[in-house]
């Protein structure tokens, strides 16, 4: 029988090894079973490995290896803008001035740390077009809940208990819905019409005073720029209801097109795709939420001030906040991350990275027309969405061709999303990616078509140079195996 | 100007909208309402890396940092000890430029990290199943307080005063949207008094909140707390820190249905509050219930054992409008972070890290009690390595005056209760050596002596 | 006798009690089924009422209820092991037995020829 690549590292070692050595109290003091209470002490040890420093560093080296990474090939995820994560930002996080910092500390010890989110806030004002900033939330998901409920906070604030709907498109990104019922509202789905845009007429039957709220991505995720946006953002304020812009998307437009600018009243921005920093392998990420006026009152509590003298605090007295998001400031790692990514290019380079972007998609979009099919003609923003549907038919679906491309050494799009695209395809080159790179990519794609005609089974049976072959899903699901037991 | 990030040359851009066959960029972009693409941004000009290094080092240097004075806060963030091979091999970039990890054959590396995570925090807690983590130890709060109402179909949350008052707050956000009654318990000290809360469990709870040690660091006796709970059809949601679990019960073992918490303190820099990492660990019977991504082992086509996120179906990319909760990102880095210092410490180096904190800690009370005008706020309570000193002069006057000192003497509790004036929370961790406590002991000495050393009940009915 | 609703779910009478399931097109569309929640005995339903779901591994779908009615036994073996969904979903996979107070909503129900018609038409 086959093993592990790497055995799980519980259990590992032996009694008495240690990766480790930790201080010796060295002060006399009573043994712990004496001051705390019999019934709360621990009787068995949890199992964790015992190995030697080098053991377990090899163990997870190794199982970095068994990755696909940026940092190791094209990445071209739609809806996830895999952009290079900038090596200058990782050093700055681990500065000792901003990396051991504590939350609790006086403002005083804070200074240099209290100027970046303080900046940070401001610069990110300045590019969504909006008044306010908050940092705190700590991912998009947790951004788009923010918002969410200080829309709900401006809507009871001023008496009007009706609106109990958000009204999310049926293009929309999970998160959105799933956002909206956690908030408490009722979810309204309005259609896409045959340009993959908002059906302006759908929405207008559903627009009355029953509606809070439309959250839009705004490119949508098919990347198409919504451009009946001001008509939009007229008729939902028109109804009494507020604009919420997802910032998933906000790479096509930064620096370019600001939400402020389209009316929106609220943004949310996920610094780790726009702004650069990592994805981590699913987290960290950081949801900073910009408003416009109507929200101020509603942002949640503290958010970075500065007074007349430059000193900057945190200004927790808010009197209509929806209250804390998070324990503390917001992933404040993260906040340093972008700031000095902003840094780095300016108001300039900002435009330079949404256009190059657009670019980049654009030009791959061009290139692979044949022999996939483009259901959108339109130009796109920074991402398109093709459908497999050709090659499905000839026994080769989307998961298929997603999956030989790890053989190219190129991440698979992001498949199967949006819902309304059979067998959909969406690509995000982002900027950082190179002419040259997105030629290997065409090639490959254009490779894997050949092969579906030609020689169907190598699709079928891909990925071939993958450390593990594909993976029973159902298994997992139906027998779910969560954890190491000893 | 150029760009470091951005490979195209102008060459590279014409022969690319050659390639599209368009004119120009702005062609591209010409179903973009003309009104909307006059922007003019108000940001700095833009920065050589050498620059961005110089702007930065200043900022950094104009925050004290931690490592720059003996520090007794606590509160929640840890002043750990993390071993340089932590950092080393969790900054790898095949982790931290990795995505989420959907492609299993391409995710081992992050998939299996998940799992042995999983793992290590049901080893801690006791319990059946863990999460891929969540934002930090207030969101799990939150999320727990919103599970134990999908669970029991009950609409009130009861919350201990031993819970993170920050923790509190989230979890009262959070019931903005499904419209949650939160009570808080009133408490004495932050003590969890078993009787009191039995005594508040209504036929509409749907959990209590309890938080171990508590926030102030008291570790009370819970005995018989998780049988009236449930005996009140209500679920038990234990706060714990991860750390004090290297010597105090395992939650699951005296009864919990969800424990959470906060475990930054395991390798993950304070960072001012976050990055950090959240743990959420439930029963077997709830997994349907249980938010954010979970990691699973199967098989591969050849029969390989290997992972993959599994009970996808719960999650909002699936269930949209129906799903557990709206999270999406993990916290996997940080995970990873505490994964890797878990293995390092081992049970007897997690053991020894709380033994070595709580031991100092309580040689410091000792120390400290000795000085004209100060006790300790909750004399009766056992605690680990965190308490509260009552002081003969305000907090935040010690805190400020000892701070030229080179001493970062803890949190004053008027930060959280205005009227808690006197009150200071010291914890003491493996990065307190001799020097520190000295250094704090001889600090205080100074100060109260130069007051007078008033007896603090005069302090506060002055 | 059997009858069909337009959501896939099948009403098997068995005297005055009625085996619903979903039929073996409705588990073919949903793939390989993974999970499967069903209500406890003594629950009651409208016609129409979700009264349950099924999963596959990426795919989440409602079971409604054909008949109203109160639900009088339920199918363990199934939740145990939803596979029989794929495998066998008009026997073996059966989901819940239920009473009704109105079996005469039944014969509302399409005929097996009338069912076929309608997916065919898909």
């Amino acid at each position: 029988m086959p093993e592990l690549l790497e055995p799980v590292i519980l259990g590992q070692g032996a009694p008495g090894r240690r990766g480790v050595v930790i201080p010796e109290a060295a002060v006399p003091a009573p043994p712990l079973s004496a001051v705390l209470p019999a019934a709360m002490l621990r009787r068995e040890a949890p199992a964790l490995p015992q190995q030697s420093e080098l053991e377990i560093v090899r163990h997870y080296l190794r199982l970095s290896q068994l990755n696909h990474a940026i940092d190791k090939g094209f990445y071209p995820l739609g809806s996830c803008t895999m952009k290079y994560n900038p090596k200058v930002n990782e050093w700055a996080a681990r500065l000792d001035g901003l990396a051991n910092i504590h939350p609790y500390q006086p403002e005083s010890q804070l200074q240099g740390a209290l100027e970046i989110m303080y900046d940070l806030q401001q610069w990110l004002c300045a590019i969504t077009g909006l008044e306010r900033c908050s940092l705190q939330p700590a991912a998009g998901a947790h951004g788009e809940l923010t918002g969410i409920l200080m829309i709900k906070a401006y809507h009871q604030h001023r008496g009007d208990a009706r609106r109990t709907r958000v009204l999310v498109p049926d293009s929309a990104h999970g998160t959105n819905p799933a956002t909206a019922a956690v908030a408490g509202f009722e979810v309204v789905t309005v259609a896409s019409d045959s340009r993959g845009l908002v059906d302006l007429a759908d929405l207008k039957t559903k627009l009355d005073d029953r509606v809070a709220a439309l959250m839009l991505t705004n490119p949508n995720t098919l990347g198409l720029f919504e451009e009946d946006i001001l008509e939009i953002q007229e008729a939902v304020h028109a109804a009494g209801g507020l604009l919420y812009y997802d910032g998933a998307n906000f790479n096509a437009i930064l620096g370019t097109v600001r939400p402020g600018d389209m009316g929106f009243d609220v943004v949310h921005l996920n610094l780790h795709k726009t702004f650069s920093t990592p994805h981590g392998g699913g987290g960290p990420g950081s949801g900073p939420v910009v408003v416009g006026k109507a929200l101020e009152p509603f942002l949640p509590v503290p958010i970075v001030a500065r007074d007349a003298s430059g000193n900057y605090r945190l200004d927790a007295d808010r009197p209509l906040t929806i209250g804390r998001v998070k324990a503390f400031f917001g992933n404040f790692g993260m906040h340093v991350r972008a700031y000095a990514y902003i840094l780095a290019h300016g108001a300039d380079g900002l435009a330079q990275v949404s256009r190059d972007a657009v670019l980049n998609a654009n030009y791959l979009k061009a290139q692979l027309k044949e022999p996939f099919e483009m259901p959108h003609a339109q130009p796109c923003m920074h991402e398109f969405v093709m459908s497999g549907s050709r090659q499905k038919a000839k026994g080769c679906n989307t998961l298929l061709l997603g999956k030989r491309l790890i053989d190219y050494g190129i991440h698979p799009p992001t498949i199967y999303f949006p819902l309304i695209v059979p067998e959909a395809m969406m690509i995000e080159p982002t900027e950082t990616e190179s002419k040259e790179t997105l030629d290997r990519f065409v090639s490959a794609m254009r490779s894997i078509a050949r092969e579906v005609e030609e020689t169907p089974a190598v699709v079928q049976q891909a990925p071939h140079t993958t450390p593990i072959k594909r993976v029973d899903e159902v298994l997992a699901a139906r027998k779910p195996v969560l954890r190491w037991r000893a | 100007m150029t760009y470091a990030y951005l490979p195209h040359t102008p060459a590279d851009r014409a022969a690319m909208l050659d390639t599209i066959g368009v004119p120009s960029m702005d062609a591209l972009l010409d179903h973009i309402p003309k009104a909307l693409r006059e922007v003019r941004l108000d940001l700095p000009r833009p920065h050589a890396e050498a620059e961005i290094q110089q702007r930065l080092a200043r900022l950094a240097a104009r925050n004290v940092s931690t490592s720059q004075q003996a520090s007794f806060l606590g509160a929640g963030v840890g002043h750990r000890y993390r071993p340089a091979a932590v950092d080393q091999v969790a900054s790898r970039s095949e982790f931290y430029t990795a995505y989420t990890p959907y492609q299993p054959e391409v995710s081992q590396g992050t998939l299996q990290a998940i799992f042995e995570f999983q793992s290590m925090i049901c080893e801690l807690t006791g319990m059946d199943v863990a999460n891929a983590s969540m934002y930090d130890g207030s969101t799990a709060v939150a999320e727990a307080a919103l599970m134990a109402v999908r669970v029991t179909g009950r609409p009130r949350v009861l919350v201990c005063g031993s819970v993170h008052p920050e923790y509190e707050a989230v979890t009262r956000t959070y019931g903005q949207g499904p419209g949650l009654r939160i009570d808080s318990l009133p408490a004495r000290s932050d003590l969890t008094d078993v009787a009191a809360a039995t005594a508040a469990l209504t036929p509409d709870t749907a959990a209590l909140i309890v938080q171990v040690p508590g926030v102030l660091g008291t570790v009370a006796d819970l005995s018989g707390l998780a049988e009236a709970v449930h005996a009140a059809g209500a679920l038990l949601v234990v706060v714990a820190d991860p750390v004090a679990l290297g010597v105090l019960e395992a939650p699951g073992r005296w009864g919990a249905d969800l424990v959470v918490g906060e475990a930054q303190g395991l390798g993950n820099a304070m960072s001012l509050g976050g990055p950090h990492v959240g743990f959420m660990s439930c029963r077997e019977a709830h997994i349907r219930q249980l938010p954010g991504r979970i990691c699973g082992m199967s098989v591969d086509a050849e029969g390989r054992p290997c992972f993959t996120l599994t009970l996808q179906t719960r999650e909002q990319h699936i269930r949209r409008e129906k799903a557990a909760s709206n999270i999406c990102t993990n916290q996997a880095l940080n995970a990873l972070f505490a994964t890797i210092h878990l293995a390092l410490l081992g049970p007897e180096g997690l053991r020894e890290v709380a033994t070595t904190s709580a031991l100092r800690a309580h040689h410091l009370a000792e120390r400290l009690i000795a000085l004209p005008g100060c006790r300790l706020a909750n004399p009766d309570s056992a605690f680990l390595n965190e308490f509260v000193l009552t002081l003969p002069i305000p907090a935040a006057t010690v805190r400020d005056a000892l701070l030229p000192m080179g001493v970062l003497a803890g949190l004053p509790l008027d930060t959280w209760w205005p009227e808690r004036t006197h009150d200071l929370l010291i914890a003491v961790t493996e990065m307190n050596g001799a020097e520190d406590l000295e250094a704090l002991v001889s600090g205080l000495t100074a100060v109260v002596t130069a007051q007078g050393g008033q007896r603090p009940q005069e302090a506060l009915h002055a | 006798m059997i009858r069909f609703a337009t959501s896939h779910e099948y009403a098997r009478k068995e005297g005055d009690r009625f085996r619903v399931g979903i039929t073996p097109f409705a588990s073919e569309q949903l793939g390989d089924v993974v999970y499967v929640e069903l209500p406890k005995v003594g629950r009651a339903y409208v016609a129409g009422e979700e009264f349950g779901v099924v999963e596959s591994v990426k795919a989440v779908s409602s079971l409604y209820m054909p008949v109203a009615g109160t639900v009088v036994e339920v199918n363990d073996p199934v939740v145990q092991d939803p596979g029989l969904l794929n495998t066998d979903p008009m026997d073996r996979g059966w989901m819940v037995v239920i009473e009704s107070a109105d079996p005469s909503a039944f014969d509302a129900l399409l005929t097996e020829d009338a069912y076929q018609a309608e997916i065919a038409s898909h």
